[in-house]
C-alpha cells in the first residue's frame, strides 16, 4: 500500500472505532483506511476450569482443497476432528426464482448452469419433466433420446473425470490432476462440436434436442472414443493399485448401508455400500432399458471403493457411448408437435453456428403464418398444464430430481431441483468426525459436491 | 379492477362449462386475470377482463390403478397401529401423470411418513427431500410442503404434500424420521418461512443469516431496475406486461 496520502500518522493517531481494537481506522485524504490486525492471544479466556481447550478451524470457503467455495467448520483436538459441519450458500444464484419468469424453453439455460460439472443431466432432469406434464413423453424421437443418452454418458465421463482430477489434486496426486483435465478436454471438445459450447450448453429441449448431430461429428466422436479408452486406461493404471493412493483412501470416509439410508445419499457413494442401486437399470429413462452396462458396486463402503467405482463407470460409460452411436438412426430430433418444437434451426457456415438460411428463407418470404408461429413461440412459448411432477435420473453424483410445478402457464410456477450434491454433503460429518483432518479431504474428494448444484 | 367471483366459484364455473356437471370439489389455486398478467400497465390488447381459474388437477376416486391401490390398502392397514386411520390423516388422493400423491393434514405427518417407511410392504426408505410451494391465492392452504419418497425395495416412487395456512406456517418436522430432511427442511424454511417444528436448528441455510424475508415466496418484493431517464423504473419482473 503506498503511504503518501498517509501524513504524520502515528499510533496515537489510530481511533478505535466501534470499539473494535483489531479492525483500528484513520482518515485520509482518500479515505477511511482500515487496519485488520488480527488476534491478540492474551485476550482470550482461559478455558474454563476442568475444560479441554476447543480449537474451531475454518477449511474454506477459500480453500484449495474444498472443491469450490465450501466452508468446512472443524472442531479439532490436535489433529484429529471431533466435530465437523458444512457451511455452504456461498454460490447461490436464485436459479430457481429466477426460472419463474422465463418461459418453460428458456428454463433449460438456467438449469444447465446449476451443477456445472453435468450440465446435461440437469437439461434432461428438467425436460422429462417438462414433457411428462405436457403427456409427451411417448411423443420423444428415438433419436432426440438417444444423443440424449450419449451426451450425458460422455457427460458422465467427464464428470467422474473432474472427481478423479481434483480428488487426486486434493491428496497430492498431481499428475492424475493433469491427465483428468486433459482427457476431459477431449470430451468437451465433442460437446462443443455437437452443441456449440463446452458447458452450459442448453441442448436438450422439452421435445428432444436443440439441433441434431451430423455423420461427421458421429465419426468424429467414434474416433474419439479409442484414445480415450487408452488414457484412462493410463489414469487408473496410476492410480488403482498405487500403494500412496491406497493409504489416503483406503477405510477413509467410511459409510455404510444404514448411514445411506438415513441420509438419504444416493450414487457411487450408496453404490460403495454394495447396493446395486441405479436409476438407470431400476427407473429407466430415455430407452436405458435397451442398454447393456452393469452396474458398479463395491462393498468397502470407504473412499478407495468410490474411485473404484467411478473408474468402473467411465468404462461402462465408453460402452453405452458406443452403443448409442450404433443405434442412431436417421429421423427427426425434436418433437413432431409443432405447438411445442422450437421453429429455429441452425446451421454449420462458413463463418461457423448460426441459423440456418433455409428457414430464414421460409419464415422471412414465403409464409406469413410461419413467422407468426416461430414468433409466438419463440415470445410466449408454450403453455404446460396444470399440475406437478419429479423426474429423477441418475447424475453421476446420485439421484438428480427435479419437482416441477406448473398452473397451466407458460412459466414454470415453481421448478426445485433435489441435487444429490446437497443431500450427500450431508455426510460429511458422519464420514470424518473421529478422523484426522488429513482425512477430511479424502473424505469430501470421495463425495465429490458440486457447489454449484449445492448452492444452486 | 375488481374481481367478478371468487377463483373457486370461477374454477367451478369452468369446469361444468367444460364437463356439463358440477365435479365434487376441484383444486383451485388461484385466478388469472387478463391475457398478460399485469394489472394497471394500460393493457390494450382487449383481453383485460379476461378471468380464468387457476386448476390443479383434483382428487381421484377409486381404483388408482397399478399398485396405488394396494399402497393405499396396506396404508389403510397400518396406520390404526399408530393411532390415526386413513381418513383422519389424509385429506385426498391425487393420481396424476403416473404419480401418486397424498396430501396428508399436517397434525399426523411424522406417524404417516413412519408407517411410510417402516411398514414392510410399503417402505419407502429414501425420502427425497422437501420443497415448497407459494399459492397466496389458496386461502388457509397458502404453503405447501411437498415430499417425494423412494422404495428401493420395491421400486416404487410416491409423493406426500402437506398444507399449512400463511398466518399459521408451521409444519412439524420429519428429521426423526428421514434425517437427510435436515438441509431440506433448513432450505425450505429459508426460502417459504415454513417453520419445521421439532427440526434440530432450523437456521437459514442458502441466503446470509441476518436477510430479511424468504425469497422463493410469490409476494416477496423483487427489485426494479432505475433507467437514466427523466427517473424512469424498469418494473420487477412479477409486475411488468408479459404472457401468463
Amino acid at each position: 500500500m503506498s503511504t503518501d496520502n498517509v501524513t504524520d500518522v502515528t499510533d496515537e493517531d489510530v481511533v478505535f472505532e466501534s470499539g473494535d481494537p483489531y479492525a483500528p481506522s484513520y482518515d485520509t485524504t482518500t479515505g477511511t483506511v482500515f487496519t485488520v490486525s488480527g488476534g491478540d492471544w492474551d485476550s482470550i479466556a482461559p478455558p474454563a476450569e476442568g475444560e479441554k481447550e476447543r480449537i474451531v478451524v475454518n477449511m474454506g470457503p477459500q480453500h484449495p482443497s474444498t472443491h469450490g467455495v465450501l466452508r468446512l467448520i472443524l472442531e479439532l483436538d490436535g489433529e484429529t476432528v471431533t466435530e465437523a459441519r458444512c457451511g455452504i450458500g456461498y454460490l447461490h444464484t436464485g436459479i430457481e426464482k429466477n426460472m419463474e419468469y422465463r418461459t418453460w424453453t428458456q428454463g433449460v439455460t438456467f438449469v444447465t448452469r446449476m451443477d456445472y460439472l453435468s450440465p446435461f443431466f440437469n437439461e434432461t432432469a428438467y425436460c422429462l419433466g417438462v414433457e411428462k406434464l405436457l403427456g409427451v413423453t411417448d411423443q420423444i424421437p428415438e433419436r432426440a433420446s438417444t444423443i440424449r443418452v450419449m451426451m450425458m454418458e460422455l457427460n458422465r465421463i467427464s464428470s467422474h473425470l473432474v472427481a478423479l482430477a481434483t480428488g487426486g489434486m486434493e491428496l497430492g496426486a498431481l499428475t492424475a490432476m493433469i491427465f483428468g483435465f486433459r482427457e476431459r478436454e477431449l470430451i468437451l471438445d465433442i460437446f462443443e462440436m455437437v452443441s456449440g459450447l463446452r458447458m452450459n450448453s442448453a441442448y436438450v429441449r422439452p421435445g428432444g434436442v436443440a439441433q441434431d448431430i451430423t455423420d461427421d461429428q458421429v465419426a468424429r466422436i467414434r474416433e474419439t472414443l479409442p484414445l480415450l479408452r487408452k488414457r484412462l486406461r493410463d489414469t487408473s493404471d496410476l492410480l488403482v493399485d498405487n500403494a500412496i493412493w491406497m493409504g489416503r483412501t483406503v477405510g477413509v470416509g467410511y459409510l455404510d448401508l444404514a448411514g445411506c439410508m438415513a441420509l438419504g445419499v444416493t450414487g457411487p457413494i450408496l453404490r460403495s455400500t454394495g447396493l446395486p442401486h441405479d436409476l438407470r437399470k431400476s427407473q429407466p429413462y430415455c430407452g436405458y432399458e435397451n442398454y447393456e452396462f452393469e452396474v458398479q458396486t463395491q462393498t468397502t463402503c470407504d473412499a478407495y471403493g468410490r474411485f473404484l467405482i467411478r473408474v468402473g463407470e467411465i468404462q461402462q460409460s465408453l460402452a453405452i457411448v458406443e452403443q448409442a452411436l450404433d443405434r442412431l438412426r436417421p429421423g427427426p430430433v425434436m418433437i413432431e408437435d409443432k405447438k411445442i418444437a422450437w421453429p429455429a434451426r441452425l446451421s454449420i457456415g462458413s463463418d461457423g453456428q448460426g441459423n440456418s438460411p433455409e428457414h430464414i428463407k421460409e419464415i422471412m418470404t414465403e409464409s406469413m403464418e410461419a413467422l407468426i408461429h416461430h414468433f409466438k413461440l419463440v415470445t410466449e412459448g408454450f403453455s404446460v398444464p396444470a399440475g406437478q411432477v419429479y423426474s429423477a435420473i441418475e447424475s453421476p453424483r446420485g439421484e438428480l430430481g427435479a419437482h416441477i410445478v406448473s398452473t397451466g402457464g407458460n412459466r414454470p410456477y415453481r421448478v426445485h431441483y433435489r441435487d444429490p450434491s446437497f443431500t450427500n454433503l450431508q455426510a460429511v460429518a458422519a464420514m470424518s468426525e473421529g478422523s484426522m483432518i488429513s482425512d477430511v479431504i479424502a473424505a469430501v474428494a470421495s463425495i465429490d459436491p458440486v457447489m454449484g448444484g449445492v448452492d444452486r | 379492477m375488481t374481481e367478478p367471483v371468487s377463483p373457486r366459484e370461477a374454477g367451478l364455473e369452468v369446469a361444468a362449462h367444460v364437463t356439463g356437471k358440477l365435479p365434487p370439489t376441484l383444486e383451485v389455486v388461484g385466478v388469472r386475470h387478463g391475457a398478460f398478467g399485469a394489472l394497471g400497465s394500460g393493457d390494450t390488447s382487449g383481453f383485460g377482463g379476461l378471468v380464468s381459474p387457476i386448476v390443479m388437477p383434483g382428487p381421484t376416486a377409486r381404483p388408482y390403478g397399478g399398485w396405488f391401490d394396494d399402497a393405499a390398502d396396506e396404508l389403510a392397514l397400518a396406520l390404526p397401529d399408530r393411532g390415526i386411520t386413513m381418513e383422519d390423516a389424509v385429506e385426498r388422493v391425487t393420481v396424476y401423470r403416473d404419480e401418486l400423491t397424498f396430501q396428508v393434514r399436517r397434525e399426523h405427518l411424522v406417524a404417516f411418513m413412519a408407517t411410510l417407511r417402516d411398514e414392510p410392504a410399503l417402505r419407502f426408505e429414501m425420502c427425497m427431500g422437501v420443497s415448497g410451494i407459494h399459492f397466496p391465492d389458496d386461502h388457509g392452504r397458502e404453503l405447501h410442503a411437498v415430499y417425494p419418497l423412494l422404495s428401493i425395495t420395491h421400486n416404487r416412487r410416491l409423493r406426500v404434500e402437506v398444507t399449512c395456512p400463511d398466518d399459521d406456517a408451521r409444519i412439524p418436522s420429519i428429521v426423526s424420521v428421514y434425517p437427510t430432511n435436515d438441509w431440506h427442511e433448513r432450505e425450505t424454511y429459508d426460502f417459504f418461512g415454513i417453520v419445521f417444528d421439532g427440526h434440530p436448528s432450523l437456521t437459514r441455510i442458502q441466503m446470509p443469516d441476518d436477510w430479511p424475508g424468504h425469497p422463493q415466496r410469490k409476494d416477496y418484493p423483487l427489485g426494479g431496475i432505475p433507467v437514466e431517464y427523466k427517473g424512469a423504473e424498469v418494473p420487477p419482473p412479477d409486475e411488468r406486461r408479459a404472457y401468463t
